[in-house]
């Protein structure tokens, strides 16, 4: 043993073990080029090459791998959703997500801690009702629990802040966290081995579109053609999507976010009111994780503020009052593309070969792993949309068939 | 603090202010379809924009020109410097 230690020491092949090959010149055609370079883009490239052989693929990323939403959400992963197309998608991410340490032989460090909403009105009681039901019969572990469950699932949570005393909870076993990075890390490790192409520091400055179909595009490296394309471009959907022509049902704006120092581990699943405005969760490095709704009003800016992070932490306290001695360590923003039904726009967009993953305000990360496999479905199969993701077109509001998941989502991550 | 000029109150901070949404022609007779247009798309603008807001307290609704990206706001103003007439919204069918 030492001996094979020291013939590896001496050794100029020693195998050093490369995640990403050095980066190289753009070809100048591909036969997909997905836009965007976080857990989402790099998810479809991966799914592409690993279950359609589609491996002449660019994923140009403007900066770098995984800079943009996907490192600045909060790293929520459940399906406790409202309607039966939400809950039925977001299942399917949830079991991805729970393998995907083994099929990328890469920790993203997937922890199920289970989710607890708090209900503080008999409104939200009911609407509680409805969810665990809806996720019951698609299989999720989702059920309604009291003040003494809730009492002994985290006995440090103030039962009757303020004005708002807590009624019931909503109790989602499969809610779970993960490393935000390692996600998009793996999936970029995966898709490169089977010949993806990944290009940071490259950003897409014109769509070429010809006849209703896009046939390339400019970047800052030069111009590629390609068979096809995907926007994945969280924060910035309504700007490339005016490249192409069109319009998109989103509004922009903030999120933000904190942490405070680390302290001993005190709590196990993430706790979110959504009366308070306001989600707790523990990392397992032990820093207090606080996020809350979406800023009042539209911007394309990551700025914090403090109006915010006084109601946050308001909140933060209330449910969790020894709190307050905490020192704050970071504090954060993304930018969320909201659409009116708080739901995401995937499939066909008006150009007939550009694809969209798109609309994913604050529901984008928990999502990446099944958004991946039925986006790669779909540019796989020339533009078939997959059923699971038919609720989520686009055309949905033309034809006023929106998807509401608004009660299942603000505030409420 | 942020604050916002009201035309009608003077400087305030921005927590008193709700958003409108932003300044677009409202279609006369038009398709469904126009309509959804209207009603869910957006241009969502990074830029200057200019758009709807209410002074929570006084219930007075006025414009405002910001800019999206460095949240300036760069000028607030009474909407008759906008509408100079009465917007009729009621449609024909109502109105007979």
């Amino acid at each position: 043993m030492p001996f094979g230690l020291l013939k590896y020491g001496l050794s100029s092949e020693y195998p050093v073990d490369v995640d990403l090959p050095p980066p190289k010149e753009l070809k100048p055609s591909y036969d997909v080029v997905i836009i965007g370079g976080g857990g989402h883009g790099l998810a479809i490239a991966y799914y592409l090459a690993k279950y359609h052989n589609i491996t002449k693929v660019a994923v140009l990323e403007k900066a770098y791998l995984g800079g943009g939403n996907t490192a600045r959400n909060t790293a929520v992963i459940r399906s406790n959703y409202l309607t039966s197309e939400g809950v039925r998608f977001y299942s399917e991410s949830v079991k991805l997500f729970q393998n995907l340490s083994n099929e990328f032989d890469f920790n993203i460090m997937y922890s199920e801690r289970g989710q607890l909403t708090l209900a503080h009105t008999d409104a939200t009681v009911r609407a509680f009702r409805q969810r665990a039901e809806v996720n019951k019969h698609f299989g999720g572990r989702t059920e309604m629990i009291d003040r003494q469950q809730i009492s002994e699932l985290v006995p440090t949570l103030n039962l009757d802040p303020g004005h708002l005393p807590v009624l019931a909870g909503l109790w989602h076993r499969d809610g779970a966290t993960a490393r935000h990075d390692a996600v998009a890390w793996g999936y970029a490790k995966e898709a490169a081995k089977r010949g993806v192409e990944i290009h940071q520091l490259t950003e897409v400055q014109e769509l070429i579109i010809e006849g209703g179909r896009i046939t390339g595009v400019k970047t800052n490296r030069g111009t590629i053609q390609c068979g096809c394309a995907v926007q994945a471009v969280a924060g910035h959907s309504s700007i490339l999507a005016k490249k192409a022509g069109f319009r998109l049902p989103i509004i922009s704006y903030p999120l933000q976010a904190m942490v405070t120092q680390p302290v001993k581990p005190f709590l196990s699943p993430l706790v979110s009111s959504s009366a308070l405005h306001c989600y707790v969760q523990q990392t397992s490095r032990g820093e207090v994780v606080f996020g809350g709704g979406s800023d009042p009003y539209p911007l394309y800016n990551t700025r914090s503020t403090l109006e915010m992070k006084e109601s946050l932490i308001a909140s933060g306290i209330e449910m969790f009052p020894f709190l307050a001695k905490a020192k704050l360590m970071r504090q954060w923003g993304g930018i969320t593309d909201m659409t009116p039904d708080y739901s995401p726009i995937m499939g066909e967009s008006p150009v007939e070969n550009y694809y969209l993953d798109a609309g994913w305000g604050t529901w984008g990360f928990k999502s990446t792993p099944i958004c991946g496999k039925t986006m790669a479905e779909l540019v796989a199969n020339g533009g078939k949309v997959p059923a699971l993701i038919q609720p989520f077109r686009l055309e949905r509001f033309a034809n006023f068939q929106q998807v509401n998941e608004m009660g299942a989502t603000a505030a409420s991550h | 603090m942020k604050v916002m000029n009201c035309p009608l109150n003077g400087l305030r901070n921005i927590s008193e202010f709700i958003y409108g949404g932003e300044l677009k022609p409202m279609p006369g007779q038009c398709s469904d379809r126009e309509w959804a247009h209207y009603v869910f798309y957006s241009d969502n603008t990074a830029g200057v924009i200019t758009e709807w807001w209410m002074h929570a307290a006084s219930s007075y609704w006025f414009l405002a020109e910001r800019h999206t990206v460095t949240d300036e706001i760069l000028r607030t103003f009474d909407p008759k410097e906008v509408f100079q007439e009465r917007v009729e919204f009621s449609s024909e069918e109502t109105r007979k």
